[in-house]
């Protein structure tokens, strides 16, 4: 629960959305890949970018499943 | 002053239950020290030794039915509560997620997966312990995990398209790979001693291999890994080792008056069959019972069955049959059903009950002595 709780955005810049954080280098933000809701291609996007598939131009983008396990109690 | 002896009839009348038209009677047992003024109900081992019977009707794998002849209601219904509450089995409780991009969501899929039956070796879930659960007020008690506390299940299935599929093929199943996950699909991963116990057809695996526990399409996985631990159906019905466990009382038929030609055949179609026989009247009967005279020949109801007797009360609504049948149940024959659900047999199931309940009357008197103390 605690990992995922809400952390707010320190001017240092060492939140979770942070460029030091993750290697995509830009100035502009990290690259986050998302799935178009056409065609279900993988859509990489940095902030700023259009919202729109690159494959078919659909506007309907979802995020991914988050990569962390999950736990739960089988009752 | 020697204890009053009481005439077999009147004992026999005091076991039965009266099912009336619109009621039920006699219904609490008696057989008890202060209830019959002068008479003696101590309770004695030797007697109880004498009375009690055990008779099995069917003994499947899986599904016994049996009665126990000669014991008090309290003792019998201990018994098909403690089967079902009390006796412990292994069933799926946490579930670690790594990815479930299916349909379904995924504390519903760990819901379905924690009642799933298994089964395994006997003797291995004999030797697994109980996994003991951190409290609110104590989260440090938790047991660490160990091979005879957990069993480890991992469930792996990603769909695809199937290459080798006709063009005009309709059926999910043979147009793509893993298109309808079964239980069939989680493994057993053994850790530790489990090597030894859970071998080859005595591995952890589902009783039933085709429950379907989700339907995917090409591009979805499920990846999961599943701990299973010990547990009593008093905490989770998941655990709880039988599909069902019931008794009922042996129905008692007493036809009091002859009921003779097409009111035999009315009074035999008031029960299921086989219940009530037509028997044709002979000189025997004429001589016994005045009320046959002028029937030689004619067909009389008798009791054949009573066994499979559901105790509708259907012959109590009939005119003719007014005064002439009365229903019962006999108090202390209990007609037990036990079905289970595949992690033990069914006869087994009664005798880990009984099993159970000794090691509770022995807490009770070792409590008692150390009152006494």
């Amino acid at each position: 629960m605690s990992r995922e709780a809400y952390q707010v955005p320190s001017l240092g810049g060492r939140n979770a959305f942070s460029n030091e954080n993750l290697g995509a280098g830009s100035v502009d933000g990290p690259v986050v890949a998302y799935l178009c809701g056409e065609c279900n291609s993988r859509v990489s996007l940095k902030r700023g970018d259009q919202i729109r598939c690159k494959e078919c131009g659909h506007r309907v983008l979802y995020k991914e499943r988050t990569k962390r396990m999950v736990q739960f109690e089988a009752r | 002053m020697a204890p009053l002896i009481v005439s077999h009839e009147e004992l026999e009348r005091r076991k039965i239950v009266n099912i009336n038209s619109e009621t039920v009677s006699n219904i609490p047992s008696t057989d008890f020290p202060g209830h019959w003024p002068g008479e003696s109900h101590e309770w004695s081992l030797d007697r109880f030794r004498d009375g009690f019977r055990v008779e099995f009707h069917q003994n499947k794998q899986f599904e016994s039915s049996f009665s126990l002849i000669g014991l008090d209601a309290a003792v019998a219904n201990a018994f098909r509560r403690i089967v079902m509450a009390e006796v412990p089995t292994l069933a799926i409780e946490t579930v670690y997620v790594h990815n479930n991009t299916s349909v379904i969501q995924d504390e519903v899929l760990a819901q379905r997966l924690g009642l799933i039956p298994l089964k395994g070796s006997v003797e291995g879930l004999n030797w697994m312990r109980w996994h003991k659960k951190p409290t609110d007020d104590n989260p440090e008690t938790e047991s660490e995990l160990a091979d005879f506390n957990t069993v480890v299940l991992r469930l792996d299935v990603e769909c695809t398209k199937n290459p080798n599929a006709s063009p005009h093929e309709e059926d999910p199943r043979k147009l793509y790979k893993n298109a309808h996950v079964y239980a069939k699909d989680i493994v057993f991963h053994p850790v530790g001693r489990q090597d030894e116990y859970f071998v080859g057809d005595g591995a952890i695996q589902p009783v039933n291999p085709d429950i379907l526990i989700a339907k995917l399409r090409p591009g979805q996985k499920i990846e999961m890994e599943m701990h299973c631990l010990k547990g009593i159906g008093a905490d989770h019905a998941k655990f709880s080792p039988v599909a069902t466990a019931t008794y009922r009382l042996m129905p008692d038929i007493k036809i009091l008056r002859p009921i003779i030609g097409e009111d035999a055949k009315k009074f035999a179609k008031c029960f299921p069959k086989g219940v009530i026989a037509l028997e044709p009247i002979t000189a025997e009967d004429t001589r016994q019972n005045s009320e046959y005279q002028g029937h030689s020949g004619e067909l009389k109801a008798v009791v054949r069955d009573p066994f499979h007797d559901t105790v509708s009360r259907e012959c109590l609504r009939h005119e003719e049959f007014h005064g002439k049948v009365k229903l019962g149940r006999i108090r202390d024959h209990f007609i037990f059903n036990i079905e289970s659900t595949g992690q033990f047999d069914s006869d087994v199931l009664f005798l880990e009950s009984v099993k159970v309940l000794k090691l509770k009357c022995a807490r009770w008197k070792r409590g008692l002595t150390d009152l006494m103390r």
